[in-house]
């Protein structure tokens, strides 16, 4: 399985992901620079990670998410590709039109830095094969714009299409407003595409896949990707 | 030719910094102040002095870059 991760500049998590990706799939991963045209030949996983891509300026993902690398993303999406967005990633998947919504500034307005509960909302993918229906399971998250919005109709398919991968939630799996670290709608921590081969997400669960830092529940993700890869039709 | 163009959200958007603005006026006893909503304005120099052709490239980098036309709406003004 051959995955790339995308460096922007201000990207900060692109060494977590190459980590988390050897210890999940046992393959090493590339490393791609935003500026060029093409992913390496044969690459089945496109990975965007977490950081400050450009300062955050303009708005969050809004530079990163139109650099030269991203046509060849969205190809590898349209394709049928994997492509997994994660914090910073995440928005520039929404800001790129990979996936659909816009993550605004947290509710509370402060950037949190926490362990947060989240609950799977479904097995049958990619991404989480690994897990199961419903687990609940405890990764890091640290943001100040994680509050996913989407207007009435997207966010009525996503939820139809049972597109939503994560909801924040409380050790027992119950969610609610409590639980919600940054208000986003109807407690999304992440969603898929349409084709359920694009994964963005706001927690980090590359970050807890060695016991040495507070647990392992991110691994699982890592591992689902490798369990039922298949190669893609040239 | 200049120009400044102003991105704004849309109407029922909400606006968390706008909202945090308008209580911290009203805790500076900044009176009357009904709600604020926070935007953007770029002041853009641009060459040439085809007015439509400037209206062009403005709205083209509305469209690609400066707003995202999920949230936001934007305005162009050529200015002199």
């Amino acid at each position: 399985m051959k995955s790339a991760v995308i460096v922007f500049p201000g990207s900060n998590r692109d060494g977590d992901i190459i980590r988390a990706i050897r210890a999940g799939t046992g393959h090493e991963p590339a490393s791609v620079w935003h500026a060029d045209h093409e992913l390496p030949a044969g690459t089945d996983l496109v990975v965007l990670p977490g950081g400050f891509s450009y300062g955050d300026y303009l708005r969050c993902g809004a530079i990163a998410g139109r650099a030269n690398i991203m046509d060849a993303v969205r190809a590898h999406a349209a394709r049928g590709g994997l492509v997994l967005g994660v914090c910073n990633g995440f928005q520039i998947l929404v800001e790129s039109g990979l996936l659909p919504g816009v993550l605004m500034r947290n509710s509370q307005l402060k950037f949190v830095c926490k362990m947060q509960h989240l609950r799977v909302e479904r097995a049958d993918t990619p991404f989480t094969n690994r897990y199961t229906t419903g687990q609940v399971i405890e990764v890091a998250i640290a943001h100040g714009e994680g509050n996913y919005i989407a207007d009435d109709e997207t966010a009525h398919q996503l939820e139809a299409e049972g597109r939503v991968a994560f909801r924040y939630c409380d050790a027992d799996g119950q969610i609610g407003s409590r639980t919600n670290p940054n208000g986003s709608f109807n407690d999304i921590g992440g969603i898929y595409s349409s084709g359920f081969n694009v994964l963005g997400m706001m927690p980090h669960p590359e970050n807890l896949i060695d016991p040495l830092v507070g647990g392992t529940d991110g691994l699982p993700l890592f591992q689902s990707l490798v369990a039922d890869w298949k190669p893609l039709a040239a | 030719m200049k120009a400044r163009v102003t991105v704004t959200l849309k109407t029922g958007v909400l606006d968390p910094q706008g909202k945090a603005i308008e209580g911290a006026l009203r805790s500076l006893g900044v009176d009357g102040v009904d709600s604020v909503r926070q935007g953007k304005v770029f002041d853009i120099e641009l060459a040439g002095k085809d007015r439509a052709a400037a209206e062009a490239t403005l709205q083209a980098a509305c469209e690609k870059l400066l707003a995202n036309t999920v949230i936001e709406n934007y305005r162009v003004e050529i200015v002199g």
